[in-house]
């Protein structure tokens, strides 16, 4: 199309020349990255929340043997870049289990492991914020403690902290375009095959951006309405 | 499996070994932290104060505009923008070196996320405050120097030293675009040495002293700004 060409041609834009988007390119290239990106963000989120607040029952639980370990684990992960925690489990995942896996694998196994450290912070305020009182009413009840971590303590220290523990999602979902360290095809990494394909690397840029910008803006423009509601609510 | 650490002997090829190559990319590492601090820290201030701003309400609209955009755009994808976009719309920052650009893109990133601390921190002084500045016939800006800025930027300072730690630790996403700093020492050299571990370990080693470093030094102004009687613990503040 000579004339949209033309207007919105390289020298209107500064020399950036978007005609050569379209909407096959997008799902030939960047579909299966994006995929890949919210695969691996909410695998990483479940699986981080999970470990997550194993680690923060541990570091709750009052015996050195378990508290020592888990705050090491923890202190550990969150005083090292993530970008280095992707290298060493891409170099070590493969030694330890003897053949080497993908680069898409090892960033899920790596982000699961980091975020549990990070998520395991955010439960152990969740967790800190139940007043005690609900603790001895379980007890006063007969419950176990497992009892009363499952039934009393943890539904209300997940609800308390939903929205921080949203908000480090979409921290997670920025912190994915990072396996471009190890070469995963991710959102970024398909934007950026289309550019190096079409010799449009520069535009290439530019979408990755407003596409992240738009997905994370929404998002956490949705944490803020949940948030509110759920401040009414209590 | 044997260590080998002998490895940081060898010569790189270009007369160097690579114990010296990793001190040189410690110090690129520290240069653009430092640097990239200066800059987030000053933008951060500015663009957190005025969102607080009582009677202005597009200078808050454009503020938080402005920390919207750099929160929501992962930092390294902000670093190409940097790097390759804007040089190809503004031809004249072809010029401009790439540290300058990295500098540049890490330091706003982390303004948006300290101003959004600034907005904070000025919002948990009470509003007597402000008043009190107002009742001594104080300016906005004179209020703001001589009694909100002062108290905020003691009450700030626990999250600002985690913001800076973070800041440091996400200068390794340098790598993406050549700066010869540690992350980038670690890719090259672990391919080039295949002494991953030895090379990951001592590259992990250094960013762990960096940070611990930053935390003591946060810990230690800390203390030395620390007014009697005045407890900024969980951020309320406030003497009454």
């Amino acid at each position: 199309m000579p004339p949209l060409r033309r207007l919105y041609g390289r020298h209107d834009m500064g020399g950036l020349d978007l005609s050569f988007v379209s909407w096959d390119i997008i799902s030939k290239f960047v579909l299966k990255g994006l995929i890949f990106s919210i695969e691996l963000t909410i695998v990483a989120t479940l699986g981080g929340i999970l470990f997550g607040t194993l680690l923060a029952l541990m570091r709750l639980s009052g015996r050195k043997a378990l508290m020592l370990p888990a705050t090491i684990y923890v202190n550990g992960m969150r005083s090292v870049p993530l970008v280095m925690v992707i290298l060493w489990f891409y170099l070590l995942v493969p030694l330890l289990i003897g053949r080497p896996i993908g680069a898409e694998l090892s960033a899920v196994v790596t982000f699961i492991a980091f975020e549990a450290a990070y998520f395991s912070e955010i439960m152990r305020a969740g967790i800190q914020s139940i007043p005690r009182g609900q603790v001895f009413a379980g007890q006063a009840l007969g419950m176990t403690y497992s009892q009363n971590m499952r039934l009393v303590v943890l539904p209300q220290a997940f609800r308390n902290m939903l929205p921080v523990l949203l908000t480090q999602t979409i921290i997670l979902f920025q912190d994915t375009s990072l396996v471009y360290a190890i070469g995963a095809y991710d959102l970024l990494k398909g934007f950026v095959t289309a550019g190096k394909i079409y010799g449009r690397p520069e535009e290439a840029y530019l979408l990755a951006a407003v596409v992240y910008f738009v997905i994370c803006f929404g998002l956490s423009y949705i944490v803020k309405r949940l948030q509110a509601k759920i401040a009414i609510i209590r | 499996m044997a260590w080998d650490w002998q490895v940081f002997l060898n010569d790189d090829g270009s007369g160097r070994t690579y114990l010296q190559w990793m001190m040189d990319a410690w110090g690129w590492t520290l240069s653009v932290a430092g640097c990239s601090w200066v800059v987030a820290v000053t933008v951060g201030a500015l663009i957190g104060t005025l969102r607080t701003l009582p009677n202005s309400p597009w200078l808050v609209r454009l503020s938080n505009a402005w920390v919207e955009l750099f929160r929501n755009i992962p930092l390294l994808v902000q670093i190409f923008l940097w790097y390759f976009v804007l040089p190809k719309i503004f031809p004249f920052m072809q010029k401009v070196p790439g540290f300058v650009l990295v500098v540049v893109a890490l330091g706003f990133f982390t303004s948006a996320r300290i101003a959004e601390q600034f907005r904070a921190g000025i919002q948990a002084l009470p509003r007597g405050q402000r008043y009190a500045g107002m009742a001594m016939g104080f300016t906005t800006a004179q209020t703001y120097r001589y009694v909100i800025l002062p108290m905020a930027f003691r009450i700030i300072l626990p999250p600002l030293t985690s913001e800076s730690m973070n800041l440091l630790k996400n200068s390794s996403v340098a790598f993406a675009v050549s700066i010869a700093e540690l992350t980038m020492f670690a890719m090259q050299a672990q391919e080039e040495t295949s002494r991953g571990i030895e090379i990951y370990l001592a590259v992990t080693a250094l960013y762990a002293i960096s940070a611990f470093a930053v935390n003591r030094v946060f810990a230690f102004i800390e203390k030395k700004v620390q007014i009697p009687g005045f407890i900024v613990a969980g951020g309320t503040g406030g003497g009454h």
